[in-house]
C-alpha cells in the first residue's frame, strides 16, 4: 500500500466524564422519579433532592467535558474530518428533537382531526356519542371538554404575535452575528450575538408572561383544561424548555467570544449553537401557526 | 471487495497504553471495549428475561394458578418484553456495531469514542431502575411491553414514574448511539470505501441507526404523554377530556413498528455475511439487498396501525395499513431469495455460524410467513392477541434476530478472542437451541388458532396438552443458553490459536488484522481495492 497523506483522527485516550454522565442520567431519573411519585403525598418526599443533584452533576459533566474538547481543539489536535464528525452529529440531533416534536405536533393533529370530532359523533360515532356523551359539541379550541370542563382559547395576537416577531428577529441577528464571525468582525460579533441573547431573554419573560395570563382567573387555562390546555401547555412548555437551552448555549458563546476563542474557518461550537436557534425558530412558527392561529 | 492484506496491524499499538482494571471499562473510549461491553450487557439482561420467562412457563405448564398471582405475571411478561426488546437484542446489535462497523470500514474508531462511551453506560443505570421496581411496594410495570393506555394510565401501580424515565435515558442512549453509528459510516470510512462498496452489516446498521434517530424521540414524546395523563392531570388519552386511548397505539406503533425492523434489518446483515463466507460464494444481489433494506425501513413508517385493525379504525385505514404491510412481504422476500441462490451451487461447508444462518433463514421465513397472515385484516380480527401473535413474533425475534445475534457470536468469536470455539460443545448449543426452540414456539401457532388469549397466567383445559409442551421446550431452550455462555467462556480463556482468517471464505477487512483484533486497528486507512 502507498502511504499517502492523511490527517490522524484524534482518538481521545480514556475519559471519566462518560460515566459522571451516566451517573448523573441516573440521579435524574431517580430523582425525577420519586419526586413524581411522591408529588401529591403529604411529606413529598426526597426525590427532588436527588433530581437536583443530578441536573448539577449533569452541569458539571458538560461543563468538564466540553472544557476538554475545548482544550483539545485549541491545542490543535482536531482534523478537517473531526469537525465534520461533530458537524454530523450536531445535525443528527437536532433531526432527533424534530422527531420529538413530531410526536406532539402529531398528537395535536389527531386530536383535532379526529379525537374530538369523533366524540362529537362524526364518522359512525353518532350512537355513541349520543349514549356517552350527549351534551357535548366538538368544537376546536375544545373549550368545554366531554366532562364539562370549560375553558378559553390563547389568541394569537398580543404576546404570542410579540413572541414571533421577537424569535424571528433573533434568527436573523444570529445570521448576522455568524456573518461577523466569518468576516473576522468580532465587535460585531458582540453585538449582534448579544442581541440575539437578549431576544432570546424577551421571548422566555413573555412566555412566562403569557402562562400567568393562561393560569388567571380570568382566562383558566391550565394545564388540565383537557386536550386543548394539555397540547397547548405542552408543545409551548418544550418550546420554551428548548429555548431556554438554546439561550444557554448563545450565552456560553458569548463568554468565548469574548476569551478570544473562534476563528473565521474554526467555530464548531458557535456553529451548532447556532444551527439549534434556527431549530427552536422553525418549531416556533409551526407552533404558532398549528397552535395559536388555525 | 478484496483489499491488501496489511501490515498495519502492529504500529499503532504504542498509540496508547492499554489501560487495565475496572477503570478500562469505565472510562473507556475504544470501540472494541464498548462493543464488548455491550454483547457482555445484553447477554446478562437475555439470562435475566429468560429467567422471568421460565418463572411465566413454570406458571403456564398447567391449567389453574399455582404459583404466582394475576398481577404478578403480568409484573413478568411486561418486564421480560421490556428486558429482551431493549435490554437484550438492541444491545447485542449494537455491540456488533461497535466492534464490527470500524473495522470493516477501515475507520481507526467510532466517529465520537467518549459519547460512544456514554451510550453504554447509561444502559445498566436504566435497566437498574426498569428491574429495582420488582421490589418497590407496588411491583414493576404490569401493562405488557406496550404500555397502552389506559392500563398504563388510569390503572397502573406506582412504579409507572420510574418505568417512563427509565425509558427516557433509555432513549437517550439509542439515540446516542445511533448518531455515532451514522456520523462513522458518513465520515470515517477509508478512501475508496464507496458506500456501494460497503459490508452488508453496515449497510443494514447504518439503515436502523435512522430508523432509531427518527422513532426514539417518538417513543420519549409517547411515554412523556402518559407521565402528564398518570400524574399531571392531562387527559391525552383519556376520552373525557377530548382524547383517545386509540391515539396512544397509533403514536407507540409509529415508534413500534420501526422499532421492530430495528431488531431485525442488522439480522440480515450478519447474515448477508455469512451465508455468503461459507457458500464461498459472492452475495447474490448485493445491491438488490441494501435496496430492499432500505425499503423495508421506509415502508417501516407507514404500516403501524397494523398491530391496531380491531381498534375500530375506519375503513379505509384498515384497508392502507393492510396493503402497505403485505408490501413488505417483497423486499423481505428478494432478501430470502438472495440468500437461497447465493447457497445455490455454492461449496457450501456447514461450520456453527453457517448452521445458525441457515436455521436463520428457514425458520424467519416462517416468522414472516405468520406475519403476512397476522397483516390480513378480516383474519387478524381471530387472532389478534392470541398465542398466534405471540408464536409470529417469537419466531422473528428469537429465530430471527437471537439467531442471528449466535450467528454473528461464532462468526467472529475467533477474531475477538483470538480463539476458536469448542466445535462440540457449540454444537451441543445449536442442536438443543433449534430443536426446542421449534418445541417452544411451534404449538404457539395452534394455540393461538384455538383462540388461547395472550398474556394469561391461566386457560382453559383444552389447551393443557400444547401449554405443557411449550413448557417444556422453554426450560429446554433456557437451559440450552448456559452452554452457549460455557462455549463463549471457554474461548476467551483459550483454545485452539485461531487465524487471522479462519474462515476461508470470508470477506472483509477484519479479516486482514490479527486475531484477536488490536486494541487499535486501522489508524492509517488501509487501500480498499476493487475487484
Amino acid at each position: 500500500m502507498t502511504t499517502k497523506e492523511y490527517e490522524s483522527y484524534y482518538v481521545p485516550s480514556q475519559s471519566h466524564w462518560p460515566i459522571v454522565g451516566a451517573v448523573a442520567l441516573f440521579l435524574i431519573a431517580v430523582g425525577a422519579g420519586n419526586y413524581v411519585s411522591d408529588m401529591n403525598s403529604e411529606d413529598g418526599g426526597y426525590g427532588g433532592y436527588i433530581l437536583l443533584a443530578g441536573i448539577a452533576l449533569v452541569l458539571y459533566m458538560i461543563y468538564g467535558w466540553f472544557s476538554d474538547v475545548i482544550t483539545e481543539s485549541l491545542a490543535g489536535k482536531y482534523s478537517h474530518q473531526m469537525d465534520n464528525s461533530f458537524k454530523q452529529g450536531m445535525s443528527w440531533f437536532i433531526f432527533s428533537e424534530v422527531m420529538f416534536f413530531a410526536a406532539f405536533f402529531g398528537a395535536l393533529l389527531y386530536l383535532r382531526v379526529f379525537s374530538v370530532p369523533w366524540l362529537g359523533g362524526e364518522g359512525n360515532n353518532a350512537e355513541t356519542a349520543a349514549v356517552l356523551w350527549p351534551d357535548f359539541t366538538a368544537a376546536w379550541p375544545l373549550l368545554k371538554t366531554p366532562d364539562g370542563t370549560e375553558t378559553t382559547a390563547m389568541g394569537w395576537y398580543g404576546l404570542p404575535l410579540i413572541n414571533t416577531v421577537l424569535l424571528l428577529t433573533s434568527s436573523i441577528t444570529a445570521h448576522f452575528a455568524h456573518t461577523s464571525l466569518i468576516k473576522n468582525n468580532r465587535s460585531q460579533l458582540k453585538v449582534w450575538l448579544g442581541i440575539t441573547i437578549l431576544l432570546g431573554i424577551a421571548f422566555m419573560y413573555f412566555q412566562v408572561e403569557e402562562y400567568a395570563h393562561g393560569y388567571s382567573e380570568e382566562m383558566r387555562l391550565y394545564l388540565t383544561s383537557g386536550v386543548y390546555g394539555n397540547s397547548f401547555y405542552l408543545l409551548t412548555g418544550f418550546h420554551g424548555m428548548h429555548v431556554t437551552l438554546g439561550c444557554i448555549m448563545l450565552i456560553v458563546m458569548f463568554f468565548r467570544v469574548l476569551k478570544g476563542h473562534f476563528t473565521a474557518e474554526n467555530h464548531f461550537a458557535f456553529k451548532a449553537a447556532s444551527w439549534y436557534w434556527h431549530f427552536v425558530d422553525v418549531v416556533w412558527v409551526m407552533l404558532f401557526v398549528f397552535v395559536y392561529i388555525i | 471487495m478484496t483489499t491488501d492484506t496489511l501490515e498495519n496491524t502492529e504500529h499503532h499499538d504504542e498509540h496508547h497504553d492499554q489501560p487495565t482494571g475496572i477503570k478500562r471499562w469505565l472510562f473507556t473510549t475504544n470501540h472494541k471495549d464498548i462493543g464488548t461491553l455491550y454483547l457482555w450487557f445484553s447477554f446478562i439482561m437475555l439470562l435475566i428475561g429468560g429467567a422471568l420467562a421460565m418463572v411465566i412457563r413454570a406458571e403456564l405448564f398447567q391449567p389453574g394458578l399455582q404459583i404466582v398471582e394475576p398481577d404478578f405475571f403480568n409484573q413478568l411478561t411486561t418486564t421480560h418484553g421490556l428486558i429482551m426488546v431493549f435490554g437484550a437484542i438492541m444491545p447485542a446489535f449494537t455491540g456488533f456495531a461497535n466492534w464490527m462497523i470500524p473495522m470493516m470500514i477501515g475507520a481507526p474508531d467510532m466517529a465520537l469514542p467518549r459519547m460512544n462511551n456514554w451510550s453504554f453506560w447509561i444502559l445498566p443505570f436504566a435497566f437498574g431502575i426498569l428491574l429495582s421496581s420488582f421490589f418497590m411496594e407496588s411491583g414493576a410495570p404490569n401493562f405488557g411491553w406496550t404500555f397502552y393506555a389506559p392500563l398504563s394510565t388510569t390503572y397502573s401501580n406506582g412504579s409507572t414514574a420510574f418505568f417512563v424515565f427509565a425509558v427516557h435515558i433509555m432513549g437517550i442512549s439509542s439515540i446516542m448511539g445511533a448518531i455515532n453509528v451514522i456520523v462513522t459510516i458518513m465520515n470515517m470510512r477509508a478512501p475508496g470505501m464507496t458506500y456501494m462498496k460497503m459490508p452488508l452489516f453496515v449497510w443494514t446498521f447504518f439503515i436502523t441507526a435512522y430508523l432509531l434517530i427518527a422513532v426514539m424521540p417518538v417513543l420519549a414524546g409517547v411515554v412523556t404523554m402518559l407521565l402528564t395523563d398518570t400524574y399531571f392531570g392531562t387527559s391525552f388519552f383519556d376520552a373525557a377530556g377530548g382524547g383517545d386511548p386509540v391515539m396512544f397505539q397509533h403514536i407507540f406503533w409509529f415508534f413500534g413498528h420501526p422499532e421492530v425492523y430495528i431488531m431485525i434489518l442488522p439480522a440480515f446483515g450478519i447474515v448477508s455475511t455469512i451465508i455468503p463466507a461459507f457458500a464461498r460464494k459472492k452475495l447474490f444481489g448485493y445491491s438488490s439487498m441494501v435496496y430492499a433494506t432500505a425499503s423495508i425501513a421506509l415502508l417501516s413508517f407507514i404500516v403501524w396501525a397494523h398491530h391496531m385493525f380491531t381498534t375500530g379504525m375506519p375503513l379505509f385505514g384498515e384497508l392502507f395499513f393492510m396493503y402497505c404491510t403485505m408490501l413488505i412481504a417483497v423486499p423481505t422476500g428478494v432478501k430470502v431469495f438472495n440468500w437461497v441462490a447465493t447457497m445455490w451451487k455454492g461449496s457450501l461447508s456447514f461450520e456453527i455460524p453457517m448452521l445458525f444462518s441457515i436455521a436463520f433463514v428457514i425458520l424467519f421465513t416462517i416468522g414472516g410467513f405468520s406475519g403476512l397472515m397476522l397483516a390480513l385484516t378480516p383474519v387478524d380480527f381471530q387472532y389478534h392477541d392470541t398465542y398466534f401473535v405471540v408464536a409470529h413474533f417469537h419466531y422473528v425475534l428469537v429465530t430471527g434476530s437471537l439467531f442471528s445475534i449466535f450467528a454473528g457470536t461464532y462468526y467472529w468469536l475467533p477474531k475477538w478472542t483470538g480463539h476458536m470455539y469448542n466445535q462440540s460443545l457449540a454444537h451441543w448449543h445449536f442442536w438443543c437451541s433449534v430443536i426446542s426452540v421449534n418445541l417452544l414456539f411451534f404449538p404457539m401457532h395452534f394455540l393461538g388458532l384455538a383462540g388461547m388469549p395472550r398474556r394469561i397466567p391461566d386457560y382453559a383445559l383444552q389447551f393443557a396438552d400444547f401449554n405443557k409442551w411449550v413448557s417444556i421446550g422453554g426450560f429446554a431452550f433456557g437451559l440450552s443458553q448456559l452452554i452457549f455462555l460455557a462455549v463463549v467462556i471457554k474461548c476467551i480463556k483459550g483454545g485452539e490459536k485461531a487465524a487471522d482468517k479462519p474462515w476461508d471464505g470470508a470477506q472483509g477487512l477484519e479479516w486482514t488484522v490479527a486475531s484477536p483484533a488490536p486494541y487499535h486497528t486501522f489508524s492509517t486507512p488501509p487501500a480498499i481495492k476493487d475487484e
